[in-house]
């Protein structure tokens, strides 16, 4: 089986997007409403990325 | 107004199992086929896509599949079993890999950890995608 290695970024990044995708599927009714939510969803799980990255490198000092 | 909202509620008719039981089946077994079989095609493509490529990524980083046992400690055995029921929402992926003799045993490393993690919430996800289903089956949403 292949296997492969990912950066912490690169996960994350996967993570937010496929995660995004099915709550906006599955938790809105129009296609509009679907699509303004999955890009709210995948750019507070950046946002956050950064967010939490830069406090825990300021944290650690 | 309350009374009569709860009148309404205690009236609807029950749903009848056969009318959802096929699709949420279905949707636990293959990520997405739920809403093929409600001919939601276009969602049930993003679905299945987003799941199963979740699930594949996962085992790529060999994340690390729970069993159901119990631990030394109360959350131990919260884990465990939790991560069992999470994994084995994933319907056939799940089987198929415990089946083809996948064992990754729990190593360190931020690699694994995310495999494991991605293991675990493509389950989830799957757990949401068959709750859609069931609603579109029972006309409670579009």
């Amino acid at each position: 089986m292949p296997t492969m290695t990912l950066s912490h970024f690169e996960a994350a990044f996967l993570f937010a997007l496929f995660v995004s995708v099915v709550m906006s599927i599955t938790t809105k009714k129009s296609n509009k409403e679907r699509l303004n939510y999955g890009v709210y969803c995948f750019v507070c799980f950046i946002v956050a990325v950064f967010g939490i990255g830069w406090a825990m490198k300021l944290g650690h000092g | 107004m309350a009374v009569s909202t709860t009148t309404q509620a205690e009236k609807a008719p029950p749903v009848p199992v056969a009318s959802w039981i096929g699709p949420v089946a279905a949707a636990w077994l293959v990520p997405g086929a739920g809403h093929f079989l409600l001919k939601k095609t276009g969602r049930g493509m993003l679905l299945f896509a987003s799941i199963v490529l979740m699930y594949l990524f996962g085992l790529f980083m060999r994340g690390t599949m729970f069993k159901p046992e119990a631990g030394p400690d109360y959350l131990t055995s919260l884990i465990n079993y939790g991560g069992f029921v999470s994994n084995l929402a994933s319907g056939a992926m799940y089987l198929l890999s415990t089946m083809f003799g996948y064992n990754q045993p729990d190593l360190p490393g931020p690699v694994h950890d995310y495999g494991t993690k991605f293991l675990v919430t493509a389950g989830l996800l799957n757990v949401l995608a068959m709750v859609d289903a069931y609603e579109i089956a029972i006309g409670k949403k579009d």
